[in-house]
């Protein structure tokens, strides 16, 4: 049975904004799942609907079993969730808010547990002091402290790193990695991509409220990563030679350089012959570079497809 | 039912209570002195007696009152305003708890800050006025159930409130004016037959009557009608919550 399993779910806001138009997920246990989508593709909806902050207008979701919206006891207790804005009261001292979230989940008093979620989060030093006197990276931390203080088996993170420098960032992805050890199923959300190319194990790619796509990260880039040939020319061409008319090439940068597109999935990739071709058409070679495409331009060729559909 | 969280919810308002805890001791006891110097001692005097007790005994009552129920108002409806104001009601509209839960620890621990204010009050009182308590266990039950139900009211004031002016709004439109018109520091008999009449659409009217009851055996109006009218009270409220929390108004989109 999947960890989380949302079942064609909509969301329509009373102004009439669809912003969920029947997304299906399954997430399993263990797993860290990123979800992928630019600004107000419904990726903080979705969340939002899992946790019991919004209701879904139709569909169901289950987590563990437990139904969210009628069994959300059931539900809720299982997950975390760290928003994307740091919302924090700002006189608080760290301690106090993560002691209060523990109990807001309805577990006991356990210091000893919070004293090890604050020092794997670089927090133990900072318990007393007051939110206000953090530094934003601190306080996304703190963030993370409350909802791992209820011991949650599935974590919900909406862009834990917008907005955060590169050092912080990484900081991040080894948190998530520690936690995914620990047996923590983790659901991001992200649009970097490199985030979800760097820790992701599956990748959903969502846009406009729909589910486009959900796939393992390795499959995902052997089953649409293409490589470029790019053949940097001594002398520049106006024109491609006749020899070379129906090999597929773009000719760019004035002139300069042809590029050629394969698959890598394929047996023959059809490089050697065509380098012996160039040669062959009297075109002095001075530079070969390979590209592999990067989960981005999967990511753009998804979302611009479904634009051109609609 | 989820006791954890009530808990933490109750301790997380208190503490910050504690932490102002000089203010929230000092201002109700320095409001009170003035109260009676001008009441009792400026005005008073020269009023002597209002139906056989002494006019600085006799507004007692009256002033625990204004300050519970202005505290209790303002407690709850701030203790569930500012976590929509900065965004931390998230974290309430996720946990595994029911509206009944949040409402008993955010009511209930704005209900105990007003408790404490009255009791502050009481005890300053005692210092000028000569005070008998002729039935101290009904005076007890008058004093948490305005707590009581005041919070309430105030819990809906801050679900309500879209911004803090809101939150004001109302404590100070509505609350205050039917306070000092609802027999505070004077008896209903006091009043013009017409006024009279008016005063007794003024729910207040029955608290304060209630409560005054309790101190010295006189009423505005028999103890019961008081009684009927803070349940009444305390009922609507709770029903006007638990329809904000089923139909999710201004909480859940």
């Amino acid at each position: 049975m999947p960890m989380v399993q949302i079942n064609n779910v909509r969301k329509a806001y009373k102004d009439g904004f669809e912003a969920l138009k029947g997304a299906s997920l399954e997430i399993h246990e263990g797993e860290i799942l990123a979800l992928l989508g630019p600004n107000g593709a419904g990726k903080t909806t979705l969340i939002s609907t899992i946790c019991g902050i919004t209701q879904p207008t139709s569909g169901t979701i289950t987590v563990g079993g437990h139904d969210v919206v009628t069994d959300y006891r059931g539900a809720r207790s299982l997950v975390g969730l760290v928003p994307q804005e740091i919302n924090l009261e700002p006189f608080e001292r760290v301690m106090n808010t993560v002691r209060f979230s523990r109990g807001l989940f309805g577990k006991p008093k356990d210091d000893a547990l919070l004293e090890r979620i604050l020092r794997q989060l670089s927090l133990w030093d900072k318990r007393n002091n007051r939110i206000m006197e953090l530094s934003g990276g601190m306080k996304r931390r703190v963030l993370i402290a409350k909802a791992l203080a209820h011991e949650p088996r599935v974590l919900f993170l909406d862009e834990p790193t917008a907005g955060v420098d590169v050092e912080l960032r990484r900081d991040m992805w080894e948190i998530v990695a520690g936690l995914k050890e620990a047996g923590v199923t983790i659901i991001l959300t992200t649009h970097y991509i490199e985030e979800a190319e760097a820790i992701a194990d599956r990748i959903g790619v969502i846009n406009k409220g729909e589910i486009l796509l959900v796939e393992e990260k390795t499959a995902l880039m052997t089953r649409l990563g293409q490589k470029e040939l790019r053949i940097e020319l001594h002398d520049p061409v106006k024109a491609l030679p006749a020899a070379l008319a129906d090999r597929g090439l773009r000719i760019e940068e004035d002139g300069q350089v042809l590029v050629y597109c394969y698959d890598t999935a394929q047996d023959r990739t059809g490089i050697a012959t065509l380098v012996r071709e160039v040669s062959d058409a009297g075109l002095v070679l001075r530079d070969l570079q390979t590209r592999q495409n990067s989960l981005e331009d999967i990511f753009v060729g998804l979302v611009s497809k479904q634009e051109d559909a609609a | 039912m989820n006791w954890q969280a009530i808990r933490a919810i109750y301790v997380f308002e208190m503490s910050r209570f504690f932490r102002t805890l000089l203010q929230s001791f000092v201002s109700p006891v320095i409001s009170t002195s003035l109260y009676f110097v001008v009441f009792g001692a400026a005005i008073g005097s020269r009023i002597d007696q209002v139906e056989g007790v002494s006019y600085g005994a006799f507004i007692v009552p009256g002033l625990i009152m204004l300050s519970v129920m202005t505290q209790a108002i303002s407690n709850a409806s701030f203790g569930i305003y500012f976590p929509k104001f900065i965004g931390t009601i998230y974290e309430l509209l996720s946990a595994p708890i029911n509206f009944l839960e949040i409402v008993l620890g955010y009511v209930g621990a704005a209900a105990t800050k007003a408790l404490f204010i009255g009791v502050v009050i009481l005890g300053t009182s005692a210092l000028f006025v000569d005070l008998s308590i002729q039935h101290p266990f009904a005076m007890l039950a008058f004093l948490v159930l305005t707590c009581l139900s005041f919070a309430l009211f105030g819990f809906i004031i801050g679900i309500w409130a879209g911004n803090f002016e809101q939150l004001q709004l109302i404590p100070l439109l509505v609350v205050t004016p039917l306070v000092f018109l609802g027999g505070s520091f004077y008896s209903i008999s006091m009043l013009p037959p017409v006024w009279q009449t008016i005063s007794f659409f003024n729910p207040v009217v029955y608290l304060v009557s209630g409560f005054r009851w309790s101190f010295f055996g006189l009423a505005d109006v028999p103890i019961g009608l008081s009684l009927l009218a803070i349940a009444g009270f305390t009922m609507l409220c709770l029903t006007i919550i638990w329809l904000i929390f089923k139909t999710g108004w201004r909480i859940r989109q």
